[in-house]
């Protein structure tokens, strides 16, 4: 891998903030940089193929139908799927809320039986995720009377296999396949297997896997996945969901309208076979291509070397930030099962204060929950500073976050 | 450089060695306030004589910012008329979110003026408002109380 050579193709990469200070972007775990290649792409659908896909007869809507049904298919080989089992979203957040709404809809629409919920089933989380992995499924209980348990983090970081058992009862498991915050990789084979012995459902949180690491969702054996184009050198305001086709097939949708129909009569209707039925109304298109630019963009450089690289940052900024006293790594310390969010508490400094230090030396990291209060609770602390990577950042810029945590210190009079 | 605009020595002092800190019995009224962007968290309780602002005490679980300002907050309205407190309240609230285009007054916000560099930074706002609005929810529950057993 070229590093210089993925530098140049991130134009924002290159300018700088407060008061002439190069961008030190460390903030890829919220939302990641574009490559040109992304935007342009974006650019020449809309510039010369722009129509409403999967309507009219014409020549672009031909164009646009053809170049949105390649971007899913593209998207689908990058992460070992199918076409078919690959639903377009807003976001990851909304794969996740059409799984729980299709399962609270499950009730009396025919064939849907397994995704009935009631008093008495549990949906099992774990401590880590996301809220976006965890207050969908508060709701889902909520609605149905279903109980929600979920396995405890250790120490270290990792998920505490033992802290519970599932049951016949358990109908989902949800669990981010990487942590957020903590970085780490969880089980996902123990995970699906305990799922399976059991018989529950598995949906796996791939925001922060798929956008760095090679994975292969058929192999993995889950039920769903959702990850989002944002966090992956795409635009915004485009997820994915991926499904096993038998699931989709049995599936209720979760909104509805326009597209998803199969036949609509005053007195009813019947739905499209997925993925149409959960793609309700003039699905994103242009993001899609974009999302499908930047899935080609990583395919190029191979997601071997992606995560190669991202790993020996990771490496670095562990070090480096260990090194320091007073310095607390709340995660793996070591690259281990691990992906590249390095997160830390920096003794005397609250995050949001280690924050402004770094912004004022322009590199950008993220403090605060993360969108993961509980995890922060179960770590006794309220916030913690988070730098995490991308393909395109560099070992100098691991230095910067370094030196600017040591700064820290030494202006609040800590060091 | 910047920084030091934002994080000025008196804010720096407060934050070391914050005024009201730790909770305090009796009181009046408590109030808990939750940043929710980053999580954190301040008590806040209130303690009135007659009309008068008579104690302040408050757990602040923040930012350096946010305990400064819970500080600052204790020396302006401490001996205050409710009414007063509240008017320092807003002039501090203006200061804040004016985006560092509002001149402050010191004589009404004394150290507080020191906030005026945490208004250009639209992230920090929040973190600067905290206290105050824990003990203006404070003091509404104080009068709702009392218009209760009136």
């Amino acid at each position: 891998m070229d590093l210089q050579k993925v530098r140049a193709d991130f134009p924002i990469l290159s300018r700088t903030v407060r008061e002439g200070k190069p961008l030190v972007y460390l903030d890829s775990g919220a939302t990641s940089q574009h490559p040109r290649q992304v935007v342009e792409a974006e650019r020449a659908f809309l510039e010369q193929h722009n129509a409403a896909v999967h309507r009219g007869a014409h020549q672009l809507s031909e164009e646009a139908t053809d170049a949105y049904e390649s971007a899913r298919a593209r998207i689908a080989a990058f992460v070992g799927a199918l076409p078919e089992q690959l639903v377009f979203t807003k976001n990851a957040t909304e794969g996740i809320n059409l799984v729980a709404y299709a399962m609270s809809n499950a009730t009396g629409f025919d064939g849907a039986e397994r995704f009935v919920l009631g008093p008495g089933d549990e949906i099992v989380v774990t401590e880590l995720e996301h809220h976006a992995n965890l207050v969908p499924w508060q709701e889902l209980c909520r609605r149905t009377g279903a109980t929600l348990r979920w396995y405890s983090i250790t120490d270290e970081g990792r998920l505490d296999l033992d802290s519970i058992e599932l049951s016949e009862r358990t109908k989902l498991v949800a669990f981010a396949h990487q942590s957020n915050v903590l970085g780490t990789i969880l089980p996902v084979a123990e995970l699906v297997r305990r799922a399976r012995a059991v018989g529950a459902l598995v949906l796996l949180d791939a925001c922060q896997s798929v956008p760095h690491m090679p994975v292969d969702l058929t192999a993995a054996g889950v039920d769903f996945a959702v990850f989002s184009g944002h966090k992956m050198l795409g635009p915004t305001g485009i997820g994915v969901l991926y499904g096993r086709t038998e699931l989709l097939e049995a599936m209720p949708p979760f909104l509805t309208g326009g597209s998803m129909i199969e036949l609509v009569r005053m007195e009813g209707t019947t739905y499209a076979p997925p993925p149409q039925r959960f793609e309700a109304g003039t699905p994103m298109s242009s993001q899609a291509i974009g999302l499908a630019a930047a899935v080609d963009y990583l395919g190029a450089i191979g997601m071997d070397a992606v995560y190669a690289h991202e790993m020996e940052l990771a490496a670095a900024a562990i070090e480096g930030l260990s090194a320091i006293p007073g310095v607390r790594i709340i995660g793996p310390a070591t690259t281990e099962d691990r992906g590249g969010a390095v997160a830390f508490v920096v003794d005397g400094v609250h995050a949001h204060d280690v924050g402004q230090v770094l912004d004022d030396r322009g590199v950008a990291i993220r403090v605060g929950h993360h969108c993961a209060w509980p995890l922060h609770r179960r770590f006794g602390v309220a916030a913690t500073a988070r730098a995490s990577f991308a393909v395109y950042n560099t070992v100098d810029e691991v230095a910067a976050l370094v030196e600017g945590v040591k700064a820290a210190r030494e202006f609040f009079k800590v060091a | 450089m910047q920084l030091e605009q934002m994080y000025q020595e008196i804010i720096l002092d407060h934050y070391r060695t914050p005024h009201g800190a730790g909770l305090k019995d009796p009181f009046d009224a408590e109030s808990m306030q939750i940043n929710p962007t980053c999580g954190d968290e301040i008590t806040l309780r209130v303690k009135l004589d007659g009309d008068t602002v008579s104690e302040v005490s408050h757990e602040t679980l923040g930012c350096s910012i946010s305990q400064a300002s819970a500080s600052v907050l204790t020396d302006l309205v401490v001996g205050r008329s409710v009414a007063e407190s509240l008017r320092i309240l807003a002039a501090f609230q203006e200061m804040a979110q004016g985006r560092g285009k509002v001149e402050p007054d010191e004589d009404v916000l004394g150290d507080g003026v020191a906030f005026a560099g945490v208004a250009k930074y639209p992230a920090r706002v929040k973190c600067a408002l905290l206290g105050w609005m824990a003990f203006k929810d404070a003091v509404v529950r104080v009068n709702d109380a009392k218009e209760a057993t009136a």
